[in-house]
C-alpha cells in the first residue's frame, strides 16, 4: 500500500472574525489508509461537518495540510481542485442534493460528464451504477417522483459512479426511515467489503456501528479513535470514562490502527 | 465537456422556466425587429423618393425663371397670356425665350448638352371627348425631346415628331389617368379631343408610371410646342427649359455651360443675382437622400436603444436564474464541475436567449416588411440584418457574462449553504 488515502495534519478552521470568531476546528490530524471504513461521530457544533467539508474539497482550512492519494489539496488551484473532486472523491450529502428536473439517470451522468466520458459508456456506468443501489427500474424518474431513500440512493449511486478514491457522507441517514437507512447502510457495507474508503458522519450509534473504526470530535479536538469491537455487528456503546482516556491519548495526533 | 454538452444543460435550464426565457426573448424580438423594420422603412421611403426624382427623367436640368414680384414661372395662365409678355423696355429680370433654348442646343457652346426642350405649361385644360370631360392638371407643349428627356415612354401609338412642331399640328400624346377618364375601354389614338375648344388628335398613349405623392404623373397631356402657344398660352415666355446632358457624368458640365449661356444672353454679372434657377435632378437626389439618411439613422438609433434595454432584460433574468439556482451550482461544483462548465453554461443560456429573440426578430421583420404602411415600401437593407443579429448575440455574451461569471466564481460550500 502507498501514500494514505486521506493525510491531515493540525487542521484549525476559523470562522468569523474578532469577537465573533469561531474556532470550529483545533488542529485536528487524521490519517486514513485504503480500504478504512471510518464514522465520525460527535455532537452538533464539534466541528465534524466542517470537518467533513473541508475533507471533500468544498472549504479550505485556516491552517494545515490535508493529503489526499499523496496529493497536497492546499497546493492545488481551483481548475485542479474540479478535477480531484470529479475523480477522487465521492460526496453524498445529508439532503440528497440532487438537481432538480433532471432525471435519475441524469443526475448520475452527471459527474461523468464533468469528467469528460463519452456519452456511450457514461450511459453503461450510470445504469451499473443504479442497478447496484437497486434502483433499475426508476432511471427515468425525477428527484420529486422519488422517495427520499430513493433519491439518498440516486446521490450515493452518483457519488460512486467515478469510481473514487474515497466515498464521503455527510450524515447521509439523517433524512431516511430506518428501512431506508438499512437500504443504505447495505451499500456502504459492500462497498467496503469489496475494497472502497469510506468516511462518513454520524451521530447515531446504529450507523457508527456499521464502520471498522470511530472518531469522536469534540469542541473541534478528536477525543477518542479506536477500531470497533469486530465481533458480532454489536453496537459500539464505550463507557464515557474510557471514551475519554481513550481521547486523550488520541487528542493531537491519532494514528491509524485499522 | 463538451459543447454540445454545455449547451445540452443550457437549453435545460431555459426549458426549466418557459415563460420567463420567453418574455426575455421577447425584449431582444422588438429590439432586433424594430431595427431592422425602421431601417427597412428608411430605405423604403429613400428609394421610392429617388424613384419618383428619377420618374422626372435622368441626368436633366431643369430651368425656369425666377424674378422678384413676377406671376412665378407657370408660363401664363390660358389663352390670355400673350398679354403678359415682356418685350417692352430691358426689365432686371428676363423671361426664358424660346431663342435661350435655341442658343443652349448649339454643340458648340455647349457640347455637354443633349437635347433641349422648351416647355409651356397650361395648367387645369379641361378636355372633352363625346360628353366626356376630364381637367388635365397639366398640358404641356414642348419638343419631342421632351419625352426622353423626362422619362416618359409611350406605350400606345406614337410620339409627336420635329414635324409636328413645325408645323404646329393639333396632336397629342395623353397619360394613362387622362386616357381612362376621357375613353375608358375605347382606345383613344387617333381620336379627337377638344382642349377649351380646340380639337387635338390623339396620337399615343404615355406608358403608366404611377402616382408620385400628391401629383398624379399620369394625368397629363403633352403636345407640340405651337400648337399649345397657339391654342392655349400663347407667344409668351417659356414656362420652363429642360435640358438632358450627355451622361450622368456631364451633368455638371452641362450645367455650368448652361450657366455661362444664360448669363450671357441676360446680362447676368458674376456679382449679380441669375433671373433663372436651374434644378439639377442629380443635385436634388443627393440631397433628398442625406436627408433620408440622416432619419434613417435617427429610427435606427431609437430601435437600437429598445436593443439595449432588451440586453439589460437578459442580465436581470440571467441574475435572478443565477440566484435561483445558486444551489444547483454547489452541487454541480461538489461533483466536480470545473469553472468553465459552469461560466459555459450560463453564458450559452444568456446567447441562446438574444439568438432566438434575434432570430424571432428576424422573422418579424421579413414579415413586416411584406406589409405597405403610409405609401412607402419597406427595403430590407441586408447589412442593419446581420447587425441586428450580430448585436443580439454580442448582447447575450456581454450581457450573460456578468451573472455567469457571479455563478462560476461562487465557492461551492457558499453556493450548497445558500437557500
Amino acid at each position: 500500500m502507498t501514500a494514505p488515502v486521506l493525510e491531515v495534519r493540525d487542521l484549525v478552521k476559523v470562522y468569523g472574525e474578532g469577537d465573533a470568531r469561531v474556532r470550529a476546528l483545533r488542529g485536528v490530524s487524521l490519517t486514513v489508509e485504503r480500504g478504512d471504513y471510518v464514522a465520525i461521530m460527535g455532537a452538533s457544533g464539534s466541528g465534524k461537518s466542517t470537518l467533513m467539508n473541508i475533507l471533500g474539497c468544498l472549504d479550505v482550512p485556516s491552517s494545515g495540510s490535508y493529503l489526499i492519494d499523496g496529493t497536497d489539496v492546499g497546493a492545488l488551484n481551483e481548475g485542479q481542485l474540479a478535477v480531484l473532486r470529479n475523480r477522487k472523491i465521492g460526496f453524498v450529502f445529508q439532503s440528497f442534493n440532487l438537481i432538480p428536473r433532471m432525471s435519475a439517470l441524469a443526475n448520475v451522468e452527471l459527474p461523468m460528464a464533468y469528467g469528460g466520458v463519452g456519452a456511450a459508456e457514461r450511459r453503461a456506468r450510470a445504469l451499473a451504477a443504479l442497478d447496484q443501489v437497486g434502483l433499475a427500474g426508476r432511471v427515468r424518474h425525477e428527484p420529486n417522483e422519488l422517495s427520499g431513500g430513493q433519491q439518498q440512493r440516486v446521490a450515493v449511486a452518483r457519488a460512486l459512479v467515478t469510481s473514487p478514491a474515497l466515498l464521503l457522507a455527510d450524515e447521509p441517514t439523517g433524512n431516511l426511515d430506518t428501512e431506508s437507512t438499512g437500504d443504505v447502510l447495505e451499500i456502504f457495507d459492500r462497498l467496503s467489503a469489496s475494497g472502497g474508503t469510506i468516511v462518513i458522519i454520524t451521530h447515531e450509534d446504529d450507523v457508527a456501528a456499521h464502520a471498522k473504526r470511530v472518531i469522536r470530535l469534540v469542541d473541534g479536538r478528536i477525543v477518542e479513535d479506536r477500531p470497533r469491537i469486530p465481533a458480532g455487528g454489536r453496537p459500539l456503546r464505550p463507557a464515557s470514562g474510557t471514551a475519554v482516556a481513550a481521547g486523550a491519548g488520541a487528542e493531537k495526533d491519532a494514528e491509524t490502527t485499522g | 465537456m463538451s459543447p454540445f454538452e454545455i449547451l445540452r444543460f443550457a437549453l435545460r435550464g431555459l426549458a426549466a422556466n418557459k415563460l420567463r426565457s420567453f418574455l426575455t426573448t421577447l425584449g431582444i424580438l422588438i429590439g432586433v425587429a424594430a431595427v431592422i423594420l425602421l431601417v427597412a422603412f428608411g430605405e423604403g421611403a429613400s428609394q421610392g423618393i429617388q424613384q419618383s426624382i428619377q420618374r422626372l427623367g435622368a441626368n436633366t436640368l431643369t430651368i425656369s425663371a425666377s424674378f422678384s414680384g413676377g406671376g412665378g414661372g407657370g408660363g401664363g395662365f390660358g389663352a390670355g397670356g400673350g398679354a403678359r409678355q415682356q418685350q417692352g423696355p430691358r426689365t432686371q429680370a428676363r423671361q426664358l425665350t424660346l431663342d435661350d433654348a435655341r442658343a443652349l442646343a448649339d454643340p458648340a457652346q455647349a457640347p455637354s448638352v443633349r437635347s433641349v426642350s422648351p416647355v409651356v405649361t397650361a395648367n387645369s385644360a379641361a378636355a372633352v371627348y363625346e360628353g366626356a370631360s376630364h381637367t388635365v392638371s397639366q398640358l404641356v407643349g414642348t419638343y419631342p425631346s421632351y419625352f426622353e428627356a423626362t422619362n416618359k415612354p409611350v406605350e400606345d401609338g406614337t410620339y409627336f415628331v420635329n414635324d409636328d412642331v413645325l408645323a404646329a399640328r393639333k396632336v397629342m400624346v395623353i397619360g394613362r389617368t387622362v386616357a381612362e377618364a376621357l375613353f375608358g375601354a375605347v382606345d383613344p389614338v387617333g381620336r379627337q379631343v377638344s382642349v377649351s375648344g380646340v380639337p387635338f388628335t390623339v396620337v399615343g398613349v404615355l406608358k403608366e408610371s404611377g402616382s408620385s405623392g400628391m401629383q398624379d404623373a399620369d394625368d397629363i397631356a403633352i403636345a407640340p410646342l405651337p400648337a399649345v402657344q397657339q391654342s392655349l398660352t400663347g407667344f409668351g415666355p417659356l414656362g420652363s427649359i429642360i435640358v438632358q446632358a450627355t451622361g450622368a457624368d456631364t451633368t455638371e458640365t452641362a450645367q455650368a455651360e448652361v450657366t455661362a449661356l444664360l448669363n450671357q444672353r441676360h446680362g447676368i454679372t458674376p456679382t449679380g443675382t441669375a433671373d433663372y434657377r436651374i434644378l439639377n435632378q442629380a443635385t436634388l437626389q443627393e440631397t433628398v437622400s442625406s436627408t433620408i439618411g440622416i432619419f434613417t439613422t435617427l429610427l435606427g438609433a431609437v430601435a437600437a436603444i429598445s436593443l439595449l434595454v432588451g440586453g439589460i432584460g437578459i442580465t436581470n433574468i440571467m441574475l435572478v436564474t443565477v440566484t435561483e439556482r445558486t444551489r444547483e451550482i454547489g452541487i454541480r461544483k461538489a461533483i466536480g464541475a470545473p469553472r468553465s462548465a459552469i461560466l459555459g453554461q450560463f453564458l450559452v443560456e444568456s446567447t441562446v436567449l438574444s439568438l432566438v429573440g434575434g432570430l424571432a426578430g428576424l422573422l418579424v421583420a421579413f414579415i413586416g416588411t411584406r406589409f405597405t404602411v403610409a405609401g412607402i415600401e419597406p427595403v430590407l437593407v441586408p447589412s442593419s440584418i446581420v447587425l441586428a443579429l450580430g448585436v443580439s448575440v454580442g448582447i447575450g455574451l456581454f450581457f450573460g457574462s456578468y451573472p455567469a461569471n457571479r455563478a462560476a466564481k461562487l465557492r461551492p460550500i457558499q453556493a450548497l449553504r445558500h437557500e
